[in-house]
């Protein structure tokens, strides 16, 4: 089991005042806060951090941690001293920050479960509560959306067994991804969470739809965007072309006289529902290699004839 | 391992769950719900309190809700500025990701 160096996870001195600690606490939770922060591992940060100040905010619990000495460093191989904690008195349960998270191995040898949540100990005679809601998120591919898919999901949950060690334990779901679904919705599945304790229901489990990035298309909400190549010739004159959509090719009319950049609307070619999305696609004039003479005299053959300058609007 | 296939539903709009579903699910009172209610943070459908249908994206948002109040002890009406501008930044980090990918392509 590692040490774990609460001071330092909330980025303190070890002579900080209880209200530089609570001040930490905030500024921190505010920066990993799993609804607001984007950072990769904020969800594992604010559990240490609530893990962390549940020890530093008590003052019977912040003098036996200290007593263990400023001689440990985090990572650490640790087992507590034999009675290390003879002389303090921990009054159980009670603290609500981080409540619902399981602790580390670290906490639970030093404080027991009897400050773990509950929810997940589940000790007392006639005790209810709900389980533990769980999140995951889903990649799928855009072309999911279009048609549905089928999805394997394993989820790691923390378990106690009956010694009331934690371990972790794994298990697979096949969760059905309904066609339609939209980039960043939830799809909630009742009862897929943590056991409850006593009679009480089982959490939820939530799924976050991520859609991998597609090499083709750029999904905004319901709406799908991609850039269409077309000829300087296509642009000019107007030409019906091949245009690719996420539900298959479709015939799409280029307006003559376009310019690179507009945007040309397919409704309800975007993600299905109701309403469906449309899709956009940007358009973009590439121009052909003047590799060979007969292309060279082309170009020179547009320059001569036609009276173009693309600057004018620049003044020059 | 259990490989039976499992259907869930999708919080979008067509979602529709009563005050009783929604505390539950949020593992809040009807207290906290009917302040958010009164706070503007969640619009539910119907007219009286005992006919409130919540959608999918009210059931998010008072988790969140219910999550910043109770971790960072923020009252409800920051609560509620809080929810505004992190629906802002979100669609505006969408829609910088997509206007990147368009300019290199």
């Amino acid at each position: 089991m590692d040490f774990k160096d609460y001071y330092d996870i909330m980025g303190l001195e070890r002579k900080a005042s209880q209200a530089e600690i609570k001040r930490a606490y905030r500024k921190l939770a505010r920066k990993y806060h799993p609804d607001v922060s984007k950072e990769a591992d904020a969800e594992a940060r604010f559990k240490e951090l609530g893990e962390a100040y549940a020890v530093l905010k008590d003052p019977e619990k912040r003098a036996a941690y200290d007593e263990l000495g400023a001689n440990w460093e985090a990572g650490q191989d640790f087992r507590p001293p034999p009675g290390w904690d003879a002389g303090f008195e921990f009054s159980g349960g009670g603290y609500s920050d981080g409540e619902s998270a399981a602790h580390s191995d670290f906490f639970e040898s030093l404080f027991g479960r009897g400050f773990s949540s509950a929810q997940s100990g589940g000790r007392h005679a006639g005790f209810q509560a709900r389980g533990n809601d769980h999140h995951a998120k889903v990649m799928i591919d855009l072309e999911a959306a279009f048609k549905g898919a089928t999805r394997e999901i394993t989820l790691r949950t923390p378990e106690v067994d009956n010694s009331g060690h934690v371990a972790s334990s794994e298990r697979t779901l096949t969760v059905k991804i309904p066609k339609g679904v939209r980039q960043g919705q939830r799809i909630r599945l009742s009862g897929q969470g943590s056991p409850g304790v006593g009679d009480a229901p089982a959490g939820d489990l939530y799924l976050e739809i991520e859609f991998s990035p597609h090499k083709v298309f750029r999904v905004e909400g319901r709406d799908v965007y991609f850039d269409l190549p077309i000829t300087p010739w296509e642009a000019a004159l107007g030409a019906t072309v091949t245009a690719p959509t996420p539900g298959g090719p479709v015939e799409l009319k280029i307006p003559a006289g376009t310019n690179s950049g507009r945007k040309l609307r397919l409704q309800k070619r975007g993600i299905p529902g109701t309403p469906p999305g449309d899709l956009y696609a940007t358009l973009s004039i590439t121009v052909p290699k003047a590799d060979s003479d007969a292309a060279k005299q082309l170009y020179r053959q547009m320059e001569q004839q036609l009276d173009y300058n693309p600057r004018s609007t620049l003044g020059v | 391992m259990n490989q039976k296939s499992l259907t869930g539903v999708v919080l979008d709009e067509r979602v529709e769950i009563s005050l009783v579903e929604l505390c539950d699910a949020c593992s809040a009172s009807v207290d906290w719900i009917v302040e958010l209610v009164e706070e503007g943070v969640l619009r539910p459908g119907g007219q009286e309190q005992t006919r409130w249908r919540f959608s999918g994206a009210c059931l998010l948002k008072a988790r969140t809700a219910t999550r910043l109040h109770h971790d960072l002890q923020i009252n409800i009406a920051g609560v509620a500025l809080a929810l505004d501008l992190l629906a802002e930044n979100e669609a505006m980090r969408r829609r910088l990701q997509r206007l990147e990918a368009e300019r290199e392509p």
